[in-house]
């Protein structure tokens, strides 16, 4: 499953639980208050501390599981086994310095801004995004990817650049690895 | 126990105060009922049921996304002054001053906007205001700038003065946002929770204030210097440590509004305690560091600012749910609530809030936002946590301060007019939200045709959203120019 369905059903699940959440809370809010407190506040304060512990665990269990290994490529120096493609933002168009790439074999897309800020996410053939960056005039941001399908891939902008920003894209082709014998 | 009143008397306004009051929400409510319609328009457009033009589209984002974030920013210090004012003297001259740099700033981003041409996106960044393919001068960039910065200044002032009023009282600001409770002693429970999140606020989204002033400052040098070159690094980080700071600061000064009006409502007791201290506390902090989950796709930043981006937006999220929303929850359960507006709007605030942060958090991890950073997902989750989440926050007020003057502050039109802005409110950001799952870009005039059905049920989302809104404004505005209650009625009710 990809990345976007994962968050898609856990972004409904949550939303869900809280409604629910609110929903139990609301039918309750009708009814007469309890008379003694006492053992209601106690049991709040324990919920409360459990509430806390359990989202506290939760945090650091994906923050550990999402930051290791760490998801962005190393910036020092450019990959010496990847095919490099130099990609450069211009308003409103892209420069791709080759528009064929192999796959199987690691692609870096060396992404810098000609004279505004662009974002440069690359598209994938369900018209999904597979990854992106961004690309800003004085830097150079090196997005790593290793395209696992034949086909035509599409890049598009995501951030702002002015009139033409909607219509700022390109493609490249990524071929099979002729000598691997596979995709 | 005042606290229980419904309408205490130090909460009545003076005349002056009434017309100060009324300035500022009758402004807000006409001037977010004319962005929505912007929204609307562009969403519509999106969708292709109406034709606008590139250029318009983006006109209409730049004041969309500039107006909005003023806009709910100066209903929100509405709130805070308006509780605020009964444990401090605030000034009132001050208030005012507020609402006119408010009104001269607007007037400013609107000539540049819609006169000039401008349309760099309400987060203007560097190095696009100066590199418009001449669709926009160099002065109609400046003048936009010169409006942020008007603005600025009116909320800088209102923060120095809240701040000046409770030294006065409390001796410091430590003292005032309670800190010398953190770690033991009694806590005073007649310190109010409203200065508490005043004066982290006030702290807060002061440096964040100058933080954009900074970078106003140099933008507008830039424009007239331009052998004096930026760094557009620095000039994102900045603009984003100012422009998230400003937003947040519109939920935790929106947020007093449930600590002062639900304890009313549900007629319980909401104590302060060790841990509201502290979220406050840490919150004050963590608002001011999280800002970098918005640079994760900029590579070249310091792998430890993005790490702490997102850690912090994690962690961020444990004192709202953990105290403020299942503080209200406790607060709400069985307790006899009287569902009246304020109540109902409340408890609608506290949902959109919860509900809203789910899906922010998740996008505040570094290999999510790698495929959902500025896909219509952000909108859908900032639209949450704002439509139904703060704009619900500010309307309580609203409805409880006409609540004071009226037989009826749960008219007929009000019942319909909730629900359909709820159905509406939920439409229009499940509407983004399946939109980003699918990959669908934020910010762009033109669509494909495979993601209009997002674009056109989002439309109809936004209609209803502007149903109801028009018949919450037209009820709070004829509320408020009615006189107040003779004698002390309303105070009766409590």
């Amino acid at each position: 499953m990809i990345v976007q369905e994962k968050v898609w059903i856990i972004t409904l699940l949550g939303v869900g639980l809280v409604a629910l959440t609110f929903l139990f809370v609301i039918v309750q809010a009708g009814k007469p208050p309890i008379s003694d407190l006492a053992p209601e506040k106690a049991h709040a304060h324990v919920l409360q501390r459990w509430w806390f512990l359990a989202l506290v665990v939760l945090g650091v269990a994906i923050a550990f599981s999402t930051l290791r290994p760490f998801p962005i490529a190393s910036q020092q120096a450019q990959s010496p086994t990847a095919q490099i493609v130099n990609a450069i933002g211009h308003q409103w168009a892209w420069e791709l310095s080759r528009r064929r790439v192999t796959a199987g074999i690691p692609v870096e897309f060396d992404v810098t801004g000609a004279d505004v800020n662009h974002g440069f996410a690359i598209y994938g053939q369900d018209s999904r995004i597979l990854a992106q960056t961004q690309a800003m005039p004085g830097y150079t941001n090196r997005l790593r990817y290793t395209f696992t399908q034949p086909g035509t891939y599409h890049v598009m902008c995501l951030e702002y650049c002015g009139l033409g920003h909607h219509g700022m894209m390109a493609t490249f082709e990524v071929v099979a690895d002729a000598q691997r014998g596979k995709p | 126990m005042s606290a229980m009143q419904l309408y205490p008397a130090n909460e009545r306004l003076t005349r002056n105060e009434r017309v100060v009051f009324n300035l500022y929400v009758i402004s807000a409510l006409a001037v977010l009922v004319l962005l929505m319609l912007f929204g609307l328009t562009m969403r519509m457009a999106q969708g292709a049921w109406i034709s606008v033009p590139p250029r318009i589209f983006y006109e209409l984002m730049t004041a969309h996304g500039a107006g909005m974030v003023g806009t709910i920013g100066l209903a929100s210090s509405a709130v805070m002054w308006f509780f605020l004012r009964k444990y401090v003297r605030l000034n009132l001259a001050i208030f005012a001053a507020n609402y006119v740099f408010f009104v001269l700033g607007a007037i400013a981003i609107l000539a540049s906007v819609f006169i000039g041409g401008f349309a760099g996106a309400w987060t203007f960044l560097y190095p696009l205001p100066v590199h418009s393919m001449t669709l926009w001068s160099g002065n109609a960039a400046a003048l936009f700038m010169l409006g942020y910065l008007l603005i600025g200044v009116g909320f800088l002032l209102f923060y120095l003065d809240a701040m000046r009023a409770m030294i006065r009282v409390y001796g410091n600001l430590g003292r005032a946002l309670g800190l010398r409770w953190l770690l033991g002693g009694e806590i005073d429970q007649s310190h109010p929770k409203t200065v508490v999140a005043s004066t982290m606020v006030a702290i807060t989204n002061s440096i964040g204030i100058l933080a954009g002033a900074v970078v106003l400052v140099m933008c507008i040098i830039n424009i007239y210097f331009p052998s004096l070159g930026l760094n557009a690094l620095l000039v994102k980080n900045l603009t984003y440590l100012f422009g998230h700071m400003f937003i947040n600061a519109s939920i935790y000064m929106g947020v007093i509004a449930v600590y002062e009006l639900l304890p009313r409502y549900s007629g319980k007791p909401y104590p302060m305690s060790r841990t509201f201290l502290w979220s406050w506390a840490a919150s004050l902090v963590m608002v001011l560091i999280v800002y970098p989950h918005h640079l994760m796709m900029d590579y070249a930043m310091p792998r430890w600012m993005l790490v702490m981006g997102q850690i912090i937006s994690y962690c961020a999220g444990l004192p709202v749910f953990t105290v403020t929303v299942y503080g209200a929850l406790a607060n709400v359960y069985h307790s006899g609530m009287r569902w009246r507006m304020p109540a109902k709007l409340v408890i609608l605030s506290m949902f959109g809030w919860a509900a809203g942060i789910v899906p922010a958090i998740i996008d505040g991890t570094i290999s999510v936002n790698e495929v959902m950073h500025n896909t219509q997902w952000v909108p859908g989750h900032f639209h949450f946590y704002l439509l139904l989440g703060v704009l619900a926050m500010v309307l309580a007020l609203m409805y409880h301060v006409i609540g004071s003057r009226d037989e009826r502050p749960d008219a007929a039109a009000d019942r319909v007019g909730l629900p359909v802005y709820i159905i509406g409110g939920l439409t229009f950001v499940f509407a983004f939200l399946a939109a980003g799952h699918v990959s669908v870009p934020r910010r762009f005039a033109v669509h494909q045709l495979a993601w209009m059905p997002y674009d056109r049920i989002g439309s109809i989302g936004a209609l209803l959203v502007i149903t109801g809104m028009l018949v919450f404004s037209v009820r709070i505005i004829t509320g408020l120019v009615k006189s107040p209650a003779e004698g002390d009625r309303a105070h009766a009710a409590g």
